[in-house]
């Protein structure tokens, strides 16, 4: 396995090793170029995951301090945990549920097709769905995604079932069990689902595909990939002609390091990525790397999201099986018809007991809270997921008062509902009721959004320095070896689940990277 | 489809020993001072014992399941007496809280809050302190402690790991068999 010297200043330094650091580690190291990527969280391998809820989210979540604040209920009733993401190594790609859908074509020209939305900041990205199609299919492939490249779909388990049978009476038409990176059939070195559950708390069987157990093993036996696990960045450097020179880093120990880089990549989520480029305000760059725009940290994005869970005479036993389970796309399409912009994809989901009581109507007590948790054995339940609007004031800043272990400002999360977001929300819970009173519901409860954990945005990609952080390859406009590489370059979120977007950029990017390094541009 | 066994695996002879691990079962039994039922709060140390058989009351109020016994309200509340041991700061919280709560229930009902007979006259007094740190941090506790109890699990036909069983792909994960034909 490499180890490269810290003084070595040939490597790409990747911040971050989940579905956007992950591949691009694996691909650039694929071409022969040398990596370090830096994983503030351990390595914890898949066989070492836990099926229990609270035990995992100890193993697994980012629970290093944030802050929040605006009108969203998550500032209230998790006011230190904005996010539910993962600090370990394969990022939230240990977490992520698997669905991997393609953006529709008018999610790439947001602005040219909703118009002009008060209060939103939208803007078309410098990319079209023509141009990400070979992307979208090689991430497919890599991922192994059900009902592509021949691979068939996986079973419906209950939870499924019952979403499907509601959404054939209702006339819904596009339901099935999912786009799905977890093997229907063994593929790639790692075995099928075994319908365990627990997708959240990591695949101990492999089935579901995670940068952990591929990408990053891959990358490693090239010999031109070094890991380093437990190994936060602090800083990104840079010399007096403004290109970035390293990334200093705080190790296993505490210890503060310097590694050297040609380029640096940074993909540390939405809420870390922008905070390690503002933390790394110098002289030079008093607002921050890659700031000129004023955008680092802005149009935060986390999906208009809700659940709907429904209780039925008899036993659903959602919690077996796929935790993701199955699609219905029928409300995807922009139809501003329905009284907002954008669409909304509804997806089976379930989560066990002790989530359920956390997060059914957190703060609820007495008999209508324990009357919802009594019938848990008989529930179904599906998560509504949809395109919310960029809002410049949607944003991650630099907390002015708490700061983290090393002395750094921690990131302070401030979020409101957009009017576009709220009539979303509505008509999904509206729409999410009928499927399961189409089948017998004896109550409905509209759940409201969790932690996020679709964070997107806030290094947005731009045609034009001014109106964002990075170009179509992910490059800052600012400083030329300086790469964002996860879902905050996203221009807008689209519907769907962001990670194969994420993986078709950066396996892009990747292309773009070494093809620049070869002919010596960067 | 195979249904969960929702039958009580907690016996009573497992919770007394779990819930006075300091007295063998055969002392507390035997002693005339105190009750089986009142044993566990007799063990106290920070805590008085009628402090935390209030606390069991508020407990069974704020999420009340008539399935569950009391056992596992008491395993979910037990650690606050020793977090009072530990910290003056949560004994006052603790003390103050009930306190306050019985004052209340006197000023209405002329009765300790364990004594006002229904529920639904309990949960007026809970709605009155709802805002208190007393009460957001018992109920933000037992949330957790409560509904994150292993042997709770099974009364809400809730199985718990999978992994270890070969997760679900031959123990009925698609056996619903009441949904009207699609």
């Amino acid at each position: 396995m490499a180890k490269f010297d810290l003084n070595d200043s040939s490597v790409v330094v990747i911040v971050g090793s989940g579905a956007g650091g992950g591949t691009l580690g694996n691909e650039l190291a694929q071409k022969g170029v040398k990596v370090v990527i830096l994983e503030a969280g351990p390595r914890i391998e898949n066989h070492d995951f836990i099926n229990d809820e609270w035990e995992s989210f100890s193993q697994l979540a980012w629970t290093d301090a944030r802050t929040t604040s605006g009108t969203w209920r998550v500032a209230k009733d998790f006011s230190g945990l904005p996010a539910w993401i993962v600090k370990a190594v394969g990022g939230s790609t240990t977490h992520w549920a698997g669905a991997s859908l393609r953006f529709d074509e008018h999610e790439f020209r947001v602005k040219s097709t909703y118009g002009n939305i008060p209060g939103a900041n939208l803007l078309d990205w410098p990319v079209t769905l023509t141009e990400m199609e070979p992307w979208y299919a090689k991430a497919e492939n890599k991922m192994g995604v059900t009902r592509t490249n021949g691979i068939p779909g996986l079973p419906g388990n209950n939870n499924f079932k019952v979403l499907e049978a509601g959404a054939k009476k209702l006339g819904y038409k596009t339901v099935h069990t999912g786009n799905m990176a977890i093997n229907s059939q063994p593929r790639d070195g790692r075995g099928s689902c075994q319908q365990i559950g627990f997708c959240f708390q990591g695949c101990k069987s492999g089935a579901k595909w995670s940068t952990l157990y591929t990408e990053i093993p891959k990358g490693e036996s090239t010999g031109n990939l070094e890991v380093r696990p437990s190994s936060m960045a602090v800083k990104i450097e840079h010399d007096a002609s403004g290109k970035v020179t390293g990334v200093v880093y705080a190790d296993e120990s505490g210890a503060m390091q310097r590694q050297k880089a040609r380029i640096v990549a940074v993909a540390g989520n939405s809420i870390e990525s922008p905070r390690l480029l503002l933390n790394s305000a110098s002289i030079m760059f008093p607002d921050g790397l890659a700031n000129s725009s004023g955008q680092v940290g802005r149009n935060y994005m986390r999906h208009m999201t809700g659940s709907v869970y429904a209780v039925f005479e008899k036993s659903v036993h959602m919690y077996r099986g796929t935790t993701m389970a199955g699609i219905i796309r029928d409300e995807a399409a922009n139809d501003p018809k329905r009284g907002f912009v954008g669409g909304y994809e509804m997806e089976t989901l379930s989560i066990g007991l002790p989530f359920m009581a956390a997060f059914l109507n957190p703060g609820a007590w007495g008999r209508s809270f324990t009357s919802a948790l009594d019938g848990y054995p008989r529930m179904a339940g599906m998560w509504l997921v949809g395109e919310d609007m960029p809002q410049e004031t949607n944003r991650i800043t630099l907390d002015p008062v708490v700061k983290d272990k090393f002395g750094q400002p921690v990131a302070s999360v401030h979020f409101d509902d957009h009017p576009n977001d709220v009539a979303m929300r509505a008509h999904a819970y509206k729409q999410g009721a009928a499927v399961y009173d189409a089948v017998g519901a004896t109550v409905t409860y509209p759940t409201p959004p969790y932690p996020s954990t679709h964070n997107l945005g806030t290094n947005r990609m731009s045609e034009k320095p001014r109106d964002g952080v990075v170009n179509k390859y992910g490059q800052s406009h600012d400083i030329k070896n300086l790469f964002v590489s996860d879902g905050s370059q996203f221009t807008s979120g689209a519907a769907c689940n962001p990670t194969l977007t994420i993986v078709a950029l950066a396996i892009r990017q990747a292309d773009y990277i070494a093809g620049a390094m070869q002919k010596k541009e960067i | 489809m195979r249904e969960v066994d929702r039958r009580s695996k907690h016996s009573r002879r497992v919770f007394l020993k779990g819930a006075a691990t300091a007295v063998p079962v055969a002392a507390v039994a035997t002693s005339v001072a105190v009750s089986i039922e009142d044993a566990w709060a007799e063990e106290t140390s920070a805590l008085s014992p009628a402090t935390m058989k209030t606390l069991l009351k508020v407990a069974r109020d704020i999420y009340p399941h008539d399935v569950l016994g009391d056992s596992y309200y008491i395993t979910a509340i037990k650690p606050w007496d020793g977090k009072a041991a530990k910290d003056p700061a949560v004994k006052s919280l603790i003390s103050g809280g009930i306190s306050r709560l019985d004052q209340n229930a006197r000023d209405r009902h002329k009765v300790p809050y364990v004594e006002v007979p229904w529920e639904a006259d309990r949960v007026v007094l809970l709605k009155e302190i709802e805002q208190s740190d007393f009460f957001q941090k018992v109920r933000g506790d037992l949330v957790v402690s409560l509904y994150n109890q292993k042997e709770v699990w099974p009364r809400f036909g809730y199985e718990g790991s999978s992994a270890e069983h070969g997760g679900y792909i031959n123990r009925g994960f698609a056996d619903i068999d009441w949904l009207p034909k699609a």
